[in-house]
């Protein structure tokens, strides 16, 4: 019987500045074997952590040619903050991966809507990625992003490169703009942003990642101009310790948010996530 | 595996310690001891150690296959880190005793440990225990099997089912597993008359009678459709007011199955290790970030309730509660299961 919880070492190849308190770890397993065979989706998760410390859910954030993949992490609790200590070339353990991921196959040739909040880019950021690289496949795309201070954004580097794609629109907002920072975008909510959003009901696809309140409203507000439950997806956050639907930490009403999600259509989790 | 037609024997009652002294050197036997006034499954290693006069054990024997605190795996510290799997054991054991409920209980939970991904743990004990149950023939005021299509004289759950008839067991063997152990031991048993069976069904009835509290859910899909009418009732509020978060039903729970994970290290060594884990502690879904998704005592009171009567009917198509009543027993301020179903049934949507 193989065990799944069994962690394999993994070394972090790169490490990526994103905020005070952020970074972005490139990392793959040191057995060559499961490195070549290791596969995920954008949206998918891995459990990552360090012996003695412990592990926590982080979700893939960009996959490269080479397999290896990167994951973004804020220092809030013991473990992040234990990976926040690592250099280049530390090692540290993990599994995976698992969850859903994003609908790929019903993204295709539709309009695609991306909202994020905060820290809950980096799960879409996949799908950036995707749309960049097949560009044809898919119709509209529209990046609305908003986090707490420009500070705080993360993939900074990435604007330029996003704001070239072709035929879209990245729209950003932040709550707060410390004095003498400079700052051309938005204030306010993700929801500030909607009035001037091109993406609407028809053909259309919404992602939604970020806190859960974000996520509420957003959705009631893509409700109110004619989005239909199942034309959202919202990528959800729970504590986690196996990952994979036995420990029963991330249950929420009958679905389990490692294996049944993260990603859930609106329609699937509306009822247990008490919709505004 | 399930016998075509049950074989029924019978075992003299003064044979049974001799039974189990013959199955002793193949099997490590749990069976219920008394310590002080309570009552544990604990290994024996001869008969004597074992108290047969007990209604049901406090702790459920779910712990024999899932063990309270357990080591998944050990590992080094430091630069070069290796990691030793914990060698899963392959001893072979009798949990002698069980009652029906508790062997029902397994049964529910089985299928959180094996699908999806299998879990080591818990498979490698559940194939290798064989549940010798006994009767409940003096079922305790809180006991309420029979509103779960339970009995307490039931083999269903179990390999093999031992009822107290006076003076001798009426044994049913109820999978190859059981046929196996009595095989082995043959002699002791003689072959069961229709006599014997009519007094063991005597004695199954006396005790569904005995069973004198009732929960009333009369259909199980109307009433988990019913559940999902009042999720936003002010009753479960009014339920939660006394609850003091303590967990005491969740350990006690003989279908309870949640874990928590944790590494436990000294300066070179340590080890993954998990540990049963309750969802009425608040920690239980707290983010690091500081969301905590059930921030409320009430979020946490209804979350259990519908966990056994809701969410688990919608994922495994059945209640995941088997009526042994330990949660009421042991409920320091009185939260009863079988009111606050019996009176959800009633709440307005």
């Amino acid at each position: 019987m193989k065990n799944e919880y069994m962690a394999y070492p993994a070394v972090v190849k790169k490490i990526l500045k994103e905020s005070s308190n952020t970074n972005t770890y490139t990392l793959a397993f040191v057995n060559e074997e499961k490195q070549k065979n290791f596969k995920a989706l954008p949206g998918q998760f891995m459990m990552i952590g360090i012996f003695g410390i412990g592990e926590a859910a982080l979700s893939i954030c960009k996959i490269d040619e080479d397999g290896s993949f990167s994951t973004t992490v804020r220092n809030v609790g013991n473990v992040t903050n234990t990976i926040y200590q690592l250099k280049e070339g530390d090692k540290l353990n993990m599994r995976g991966p698992y969850g859903t991921g994003w609908p790929l196959e019903e993204l295709k040739g539709k309009d695609i809507l991306i909202v994020a909040g905060g820290i809950g880019l980096p799960p879409l950021r996949g799908i950036i990625d995707l749309v960049q690289k097949n560009r044809k496949n898919y119709g509209h795309l529209e990046i609305i992003y908003g986090a707490r201070t420009p500070e705080d954004m993360v993939f900074k580097y990435e604007f330029g490169a996003w704001r070239q794609i072709k035929n879209s629109r990245f729209d950003l907002t932040v709550d707060t703009v410390s004095l003498g920072s400079k700052w051309e975008c938005k204030i306010g909510l993700v929801t500030s942003c909607f009035p001037q959003m091109k993406t609407r009901n028809k053909n259309s696809i919404a992602l939604l990642c970020g806190p859960e309140i974000m996520m509420r409203f957003a959705a009631k507000c893509l409700e109110t101009i004619g989005f239909k439950d199942n034309q959202i997806y919202v990528s959800l956050e729970r504590r986690m310790k196996c990952g994979f639907g036995k420990c029963g930490h991330c249950q929420i009403g009958p679905k389990y948010v490692c294996k049944d999600g993260p990603v859930f259509s609106y329609d699937e989790i509306r009822p247990y996530i008490h919709p505004l | 595996m399930k016998v075509s037609t049950m074989e029924k024997y019978i075992l003299l009652k003064n044979k049974l310690p001799e039974w189990i002294n013959m199955i002793t050197p193949t099997y490590t036997i749990f069976a219920p001891v008394k310590e002080e006034d309570l009552v544990f499954f604990k290994p024996i290693t001869k008969p004597s150690e074992m108290t047969l006069a007990y209604s049901n054990a406090i702790v459920p024997p779910k712990a024999q296959m899932f063990h309270q605190t357990e080591t998944m795996f050990t590992f080094t510290q430091g630069k070069n880190i290796r990691v030793n799997p914990a060698s899963l054991p392959d001893e072979k054991i009798v949990v002698f005793g069980i009652r029906p409920c508790d062997a029902k209980s397994l049964s529910i939970i089985d299928p959180v440990f094996t699908n999806d991904f299998e879990d080591p743990y818990y498979l490698t004990k559940r194939k290798n225990a064989i549940l010798v149950g006994l009767s409940c023939n003096q079922p305790t005021v809180n006991c309420f099997c029979t509103s779960l299509n339970g009995s307490p004289a039931s083999p269903e759950h179990l390999d093999i089912l031992l009822t107290d008839i006076g003076d001798k067991y009426y044994v049913e063997l109820n999978s190859e597993k059981g046929k196996q152990l009595v095989e082995k031991t043959k002699k002791l048993f003689t072959p069961a008359t229709d006599a014997d069976s009519k007094k063991k069904k005597d004695v199954e009835k006396k005790a569904v009678d005995a069973i004198t509290r009732q929960m009333k859910i009369n259909n199980v899909d109307a009433f988990v459709k019913k559940l999902d009418t009042i999720f936003d009732a002010p009753y479960w509020k009014t339920i939660a007011m006394k609850c003091l978060g303590c967990g005491a039903c969740t350990y006690l729970c003989p279908t309870c199955h949640c874990f928590d994970i944790q590494d436990e290290t000294t300066l070179d060594k340590g080890a993954r290790i998990r540990v049963w884990d309750s969802c009425m502690r608040p920690e239980y879904t707290l983010h690091a970030s500081g969301h905590n998704p059930r921030p409320e005592r009430m979020n946490r009171v209804r979350n259990r309730v519908y966990h056994k009567y809701n969410y688990y009917p919608k994922n495994h198509q059945m209640i995941a509660c088997v009526g042994c009543g330990r949660c009421i027993d042991n409920c320091p301020v009185n939260i009863d299961i079988i009111d606050v179903i019996t009176k959800a049934g009633e709440v307005k949507p």
